[in-house]
């Protein structure tokens, strides 16, 4: 039989309850939400049950939604189940001004270059990373430029504000 | 009597001196054999590795943030700089995943001819990769042998597009004009020459005895290792797992061709050379069925009647309202575009190469990042150089293909 999402759904359901929310699916992708205490019990669970086997990591990254207030940064893992040949996706929402969630990398060694690159562009910090320092930007950088306050283009240029263009000050979400 | 005494002194020399102190290496991110701007930091004992340590990073060019303020279409270029052995894929995984979010329906020609110009693309990545893995082991000949048949590709590519390394091929909907007379005759050109050239080099290298001494037993990864890794592509597939996006996810009508995934066993680079000598084999043999394909499509389709997102002709653009019109709303960037958050993953050379897009309605994507299959599977170098000889490492990066734009982004 193959495994579908509503199983997958139910299977998880079933074993967290509450703690999941947002179930949907995007262009055939489940995708859901987690509450970022759960992340690494999620993926434990996904990864040892006999039934999904989600045990590769496609991808982990972040995304930034400044007006989501308390739950500014929100971390996206991408796993696959290659037995079933099945994705699916689960985002960890969490405060920016406490952006702790715990490291995926006792369970996957992919997670390490990740979560650093992670942590390079939205300054999340991985609880238990072995190694969390930059690795794409200069040590020396103080800020995680793919934070939306950073804007692209030097704001204080005047011979370029013109907004048809994309650039002047209407930036996302009044930054 | 002198001479055994000698070496006794030497030896003991070592064993007090040299194995207290390990030498630290820079291998990078300027070295020759780096092929890339990246940096390892070898701990040596003498020419063994005791410990590895990688920065990447050279190259950043914050591709992902630059994306959220472009237009989808200005955003291809910047994938042609991921890998830009084989821009194309790039190029078109993009496009793809744009397609999917705006829910174009893509004509089967156009599918048929993106395959054909994804495989031209895996194959002149292969070759580059494999004939380098010749040249790092000593071997030069290969690589000066294939080289002039990527030529032959890169004519292809600049036939369909004008470009020959950053293609920047193709449009959201298709591409940006059809295959014309030159093209197939290219292709027909390469198709006929090339099996021939890559079998030559397979006797180049398959069983050369001093290739197989270099090759075998380096770099060796186990499957299970290899997917904790996050391996994917020729480097997984070398280590025995059968994993391949054309066949798990198939997208652009791949599962309309038959065509073997090659596996090894080892994960060597031996295995690594083998796989990708192989898929160059299938790469061909997926062209030919698509060009058949093709032949039963009509014949001047080539890109998707979607009016609000293809680009109209150029000389419609100079001559029609309407046409004036929708190529001003698009490159302003004024079209709708429906929000919504896609993953869309593609069999580039080196993996899978996926393209998170989560986009908001506005003109540019709400954040974009690149699965670039380089970057994550580069960590596991350290365990697998660990104890090797200098040399080794080599011939271990090369057979890797990492390529630092794909690292870096």
């Amino acid at each position: 039989m193959a495994l579908t999402n509503d199983f997958i759904k139910l299977r998880l359901t079933e074993k967290f309850g509450e703690a999941l929310s947002a179930f949907e699916e995007p262009y055939g992708l489940l995708t859901f939400t987690v509450s970022k205490e759960l992340n690494l019990k999620i993926l434990q669970f996904l990864f040892d049950d006999t039934e999904l086997q989600f045990q590769f990591l496609t991808d982990l990254t972040a995304v930034h939604y400044p007006d989501n207030k308390g739950a500014e940064l929100a971390v996206v893992y991408h796993l696959n189940s290659l037995k079933n040949n099945v994705k699916l996706r689960f985002k960890v929402y969490t405060d920016i001004k406490d952006p702790k969630v715990y490291t995926a990398t006792s369970l996957y060694a992919s997670a390490n270059w990740m979560e650093r690159e992670t942590y390079d562009f939205f300054g999340v910090e991985f609880v238990g990373h072995p190694n969390l320092k930059r690795i794409l930007n200069v040590d020396e950088m103080d800020y995680f430029p793919l934070r939306k306050e950073y804007p692209l283009e030097d704001q204080t240029r005047i011979d370029k504000d013109d907004d048809m263009f994309g650039r002047g000050g209407a930036t996302v979400s009044g930054y | 009597m002198e001479d055994t005494r000698l070496i006794e002194n030497h030896q003991r020399l070592g064993q007090d001196f040299v194995e207290k102190e390990t030498t630290t290496l820079n291998l990078g991110p300027t070295h020759p054999a780096t092929h890339g701007v990246f940096q390892n930091i070898l701990e040596m004992d003498g020419e063994r590795i005791v410990k590895a340590e990688s920065t990447v990073g050279y190259i950043h060019r914050a591709f992902e943030k630059i994306a959220e303020r472009r237009p989808f279409y200005q955003v291809t270029p910047l994938t042609d700089r991921l890998n830009y052995c084989s821009a194309p894929i790039n190029n078109t995984g993009w496009l793809m995943t744009v397609e999917k979010l705006l829910e174009i329906k893509i004509p089967k020609r156009v599918d048929y001819m993106r395959i054909i110009i994804m495989e031209l693309a895996r194959i002149s990545d292969h070759l580059i990769c494999n004939s380098v893995v010749g040249v790092d082991s000593g071997a030069y000949s290969g690589f000066l042998y294939v080289m002039q048949y990527r030529e032959l590709i890169y004519e292809i590519y600049e036939e369909i597009c004008g470009s020959r390394l950053t293609t920047n091929i193709g449009r959201v909907g298709g591409f940006e004009r059809n295959f014309n007379e030159t093209v197939f005759r290219k292709i027909d050109k390469f198709l006929k020459e090339y099996p021939k050239v890559l079998k030559e080099f397979e006797k180049l290298f398959n069983r050369n005895r001093i290739f197989i001494d270099r090759t075998v037993g380096c770099g060796p990864i186990s499957a299970e290792r290899a997917l904790n890794y996050g391996f994917t592509g020729p480097n997984l597939r070398a280590a025995g797992v059968d994993y391949d996006v054309r066949v798990a996810h198939p997208y652009s009508s791949y599962e309309d061709i038959e065509f073997s995934v090659p596996v090894g066993s080892t994960g060597d680079s031996y295995d690594r050379f083998l796989v990708r000598n192989e898929e160059m084999w299938q790469s061909m043999s997926i062209i030919k069925q698509a060009l058949e394909l093709m032949k039963k499509e009509p014949e001047d389709v080539f890109h998707a009647n979607a009016p609000k997102y293809y680009l109209p002709k150029k000389e419609d653009v100079y001559t029609k309202m309407e046409d004036l019109i929708w190529h001003f709303k698009i490159v302003m960037g004024e079209v709708d575009i429906p929000p919504g958050e896609v993953y869309h993953s593609v069999e580039g050379a080196n993996g899978e190469l996926g393209f998170y897009l989560i986009s908001d309605g506005g003109r540019a994507a709400y954040r974009l990042h690149f699965r670039r299959p380089c970057f994550i599977y580069y960590q596991a170098y350290p365990e697998l150089v660990q104890g090797a000889l200098l040399s080794d490492a080599v011939i271990c990066m090369s057979s890797l293909n990492l390529i630092a734009g794909e690292m870096d982004a």
